[in-house]
């Protein structure tokens, strides 16, 4: 399991119901551990793209990779290079603030990482982030000191750089 | 035209002409249409039977079996049917009830998830939300059944999809982005393979159930006579080759012939065509064939490297590779493509471990009992199996020697296969006797059907061999759990003679040698529906390699056809060199 990687897989299906059910029964049924999936409409009519990220060997990648091949709803599957990759997520983060002086730090900090404030209230701020998930997980370790109420986080959706498509 | 029309149109369009099944409150439209239409419908008396019947008619015809079955407690008792066609890559389209689209999602009356619960054991599903979607929806049912690597297709029919009015259309082309099989092998690989075999000292060929499948047979026998390699099989692989030919070891593996276990761990390439190296198959993988590179050929890319790493993978069609592989061996040099030492070796090897097949003990022996029956019967004859010491004394004695003659449950192992499998395989090829050998335990999980076979005049021979034991597993506690037979016993009941004369069909016991015979012969000339009740010795076993051990592992004696007694040793051919 030590050698095990993280993959990026980029699904192209067919937008009809049921297909998020078969590709994460899938994974289930043949074992295969999903940390991550999301899932939107894509440059094409009738089809969406779906990127998942999986921990396992090449072994194991390369049956996940011909399982969902397989699917008749499926239409193409690629494991991302994430050398050539851009992986990209969104995060909200809704911060705990007592004081007028932790309000400024933490919309400082959020300035830092290229986030915004997307919501005020008197004891709250909300925060909008994209970026890498680690840079993400960076900003949440920030504000942690100041008590967050709440994160709501997309999980990552990916592309590969260049003219590469799948 | 309503959306229970366009069903029974689009099946007879598929060239359908019986489909088994079993009505209920959803179906009402549908089975309302079926009463004055020309297609068949044969009314089973379980759906699992209904099922099993569509799969044992597709492996023996090789077309799309049909089976519906009603919402709720109808699907779900489909469901056994329809894994077990799955996990052996056969052909069936299974037609399930549902509530009607307004009720789907409320719990109504008998609505189940269908399309939930067959997604694991299909090779697709549909839900049909309109009548118009109908047509299309079963042509590509049909194609994705029964292209590339075959398998059971659901489609789920909401009640009020039944009976919505449409303006019928002739289904357009197929569509199906996300589906194109690979069929022709890749030259390069074929290439590769060939040389891997022309360089190989001491190749064997392992041919799955996909040589059936794809019809390769002929091709199977041509190209292992070129190369001079012996063939082995596994449970599914039965009857790609005749067993009687002198390349044919018999089936590999758990419940294999000797022969072919000992050859596998000496060969040095191993070409195995449509056989998805399934445990009960090699035994522990790390085992087996050791000192073998391996040539895989299969349509599913996925099989490939699954359980076992190979050293030469072809996708593709087995028929269209093994005759790519004729065409480039065919050019090569004959001293290049001559193993005749190896094989002759095999061959000799074999020859001191035929199995032993006369015994004149009662009560009787299985294998005595199988020689009966193989005599009795003629080569165009279908056999069935159950599941249990049945199916593998079946397997390992029988003599298969066409393709498609030989049906049984290999993935799944379902108990109760047999004999609706056998009724299917009679309406696909009402020309051929077909006969089905079951175990007591598996026949009496589905014999309300004899009132199928009865009704319809359907005249298949049910042989029950009648050990009054859960044979295979009390076979297990025996070797592997101290003789603690627990709940192995089946007792006294029932009278399987006077069961089978209440549903009206002829029956008979049979106890001491000759009688089965005899009364094979019989039950088929009278061309009726007839069960053989076959006592045997309950305390018969057949060696066998535990489970996670290697193929040479092998547990108890098998007893063979030589003068004299003593344990049969086998000599490896030459060092055992790579293939290149
Ligand atoms: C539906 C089902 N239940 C349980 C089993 C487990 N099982 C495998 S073989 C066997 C014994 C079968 O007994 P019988 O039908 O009498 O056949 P025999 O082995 O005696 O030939 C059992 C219980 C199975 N394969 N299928």
């Amino acid at each position: 399991m030590d050698e095990s990687k993280t993959h990026i897989i980029s699904a192209l299906v067919l937008h009809k119901p049921g297909v998020l059910q078969r590709v994460a029964g899938l994974f289930t049924r043949r074992g295969y551990n999903i940390e991550n999936i999301t899932v939107g409409t894509s440059e094409q009519e009738n089809l969406a793209r779906m990127t998942i990220i999986a921990k396992g060997d090449e072994k194991v990648l390369e049956q996940v990779t011909k399982q969902l091949n397989k699917l008749i709803d499926v239409i193409k599957v690629r494991d991302l290079d994430p050398e050539i990759t851009v992986k990209r997520e969104l995060c909200l983060i809704k911060v705990h603030t007592s004081t007028e002086k932790n309000r400024s730090e933490i919309i400082q900090y959020a300035n830092i990482f290229r986030g915004r404030i997307i919501d005020v209230s008197p004891e709250t701020l909300t925060i909008e982030i994209t970026g890498s998930p680690e840079k993400i997980e960076a900003l949440i370790d920030l504000v942690r000191t100041f008590g967050i109420k709440e994160v709501a986080r997309t999980g990552p959706t990916a592309i590969s750089r260049g003219n590469k498509t799948i | 035209m309503k959306g229970g029309e366009a069903i029974i149109k689009s099946l007879m369009d598929q060239g359908v002409e019986t489909v088994f099944g079993y009505p209920g409150g959803v179906l009402l439209p549908l089975y309302d249409v079926l009463y004055d239409s020309d297609l068949r419908h044969i009314l089973v008396r379980h759906e699992q039977c209904a099922a099993h019947a569509a799969d044992g008619f597709a492996r023996a015809s090789g077309k799309v079996g049909v089976c519906i079955g009603t919402s709720g407690p109808g699907a779900t008792n489909l469901i056994t049917g329809i894994a077990t066609a799955y996990m052996d890559s056969s052909p069936v389209l299974a037609i399930a009830g549902q509530v009607a689209t307004g009720l789907i999602g409320n719990d109504a009356f008998q609505e189940v998830d269908t399309i939930g619960i067959t997604m694991p054991i299909t090779k697709h599903n549909y839900q049909a939300m309109k009548a118009e979607e109908i047509p299309g929806m079963i042509r590509s049912a049909f194609y994705i059944a029964s292209t590339g690597r075959n398998g059971p297709v659901v489609i789920d029919l909401p009640k009020n999809v039944q009976e919505e009015e449409f303006e019928y259309e002739l289904a357009k082309d197929i569509e199906l982005p996300g589906y194109k099989p690979t069929m022709k092998g890749h030259p390069l690989q074929v290439k590769k393979a060939a040389k891997m075999i022309m360089n190989s000292k001491k190749p064997v060929i392992l041919a799955g159930g996909g040589i059936i499948l794809s019809g390769a047979s002929k091709e199977l026998l041509k190209f292992a006579n070129m190369i001079h390699a012996p063939v082995t099989t596994s449970l599914m692989g039965k009857g790609s080759i005749p067993e009687d030919d002198p390349l044919s070891l018999g089936m590999l593996g758990m419940h294999g012939r000797k022969t072919s276990n000992l050859i596998i761990d000496d060969c040095d390439c191993l070409i195995s065509i449509g056989c998805r190296f399934s445990d009960r198959t090699t035994g522990s993988i790390t085992e087996f064939a050791k000192n073998a590179k391996i040539v895989h050929i299969d349509v599913d890319p996925a099989e490939i490297g699954k359980n076992v790493d190979v050293d030469v993978p072809i996708v593709g069609d087995a028929k269209r590779i093994l005759n790519d592989l004729i065409n480039v061996v065919g050019k090569a040099k004959d001293e290049n493509k001559n193993h005749s030492d190896w094989l002759k070796h095999v061959i000799d090897f074999k020859n001191t471990c035929m199995p032993r097949l006369s015994f004149d003990d009662i009560p009787l022996k299985p294998q005595q009992v199988i020689k009966e029956l193989s005599e009795a019967i003629d080569q165009d004859t279908i056999v069935t199996t159950d599941v249990g010491q049945n199916q593998m004394w079946m397997a390992h004695y029988f003599t298969s020697r066409n393709p498609r003659k030989f049906i049984s449950s290999g993935g799944l192992g379902t108990m109760g296969f047999g004999f609706p499998a056998a009724m299917g395989a009679k309406i696909a090829m009402p020309d051929n006797d077909v006969v089905a050998v079951c175990g007591d335990g598996g026949f009496l999980m589905v014999c309300q059907d004899l009132a199928t076979v009865k009704e319809y005049d359907i005249p298949v021979v049910i042989c029950v061999l009648d050990n009054r034991r859960l044979g295979m597993v009390s076979q297990w506690q025996k070797l592997f759990y101290n003789k603690r037979m627990s709940y192995t016993d089946l007792g006294q009941s029932p009278d399987f003679v006077k069961l089978a004369e209440s549903f009206g069909i002829s029956a008979e016991r049979v106890e001491k040698p000759g009688e089965m015979y005899e009364t094979v012969k019989k039950a088929i000339r009278s061309d009726e529906p007839y069960l053989i009740d076959v006592i045997i010795d309950p305390d018969e076993i057949l060696p066998m390699v535990p489970a996670g051990c290697g193929l040479t592992e092998i547990v108890g004696e098998y007893k063979v056809e030589r003068e004299t007694p003593g344990e049969i040793l086998y000599k490896p051919m030459g060092t055992n060199k790579g293939g290149e």
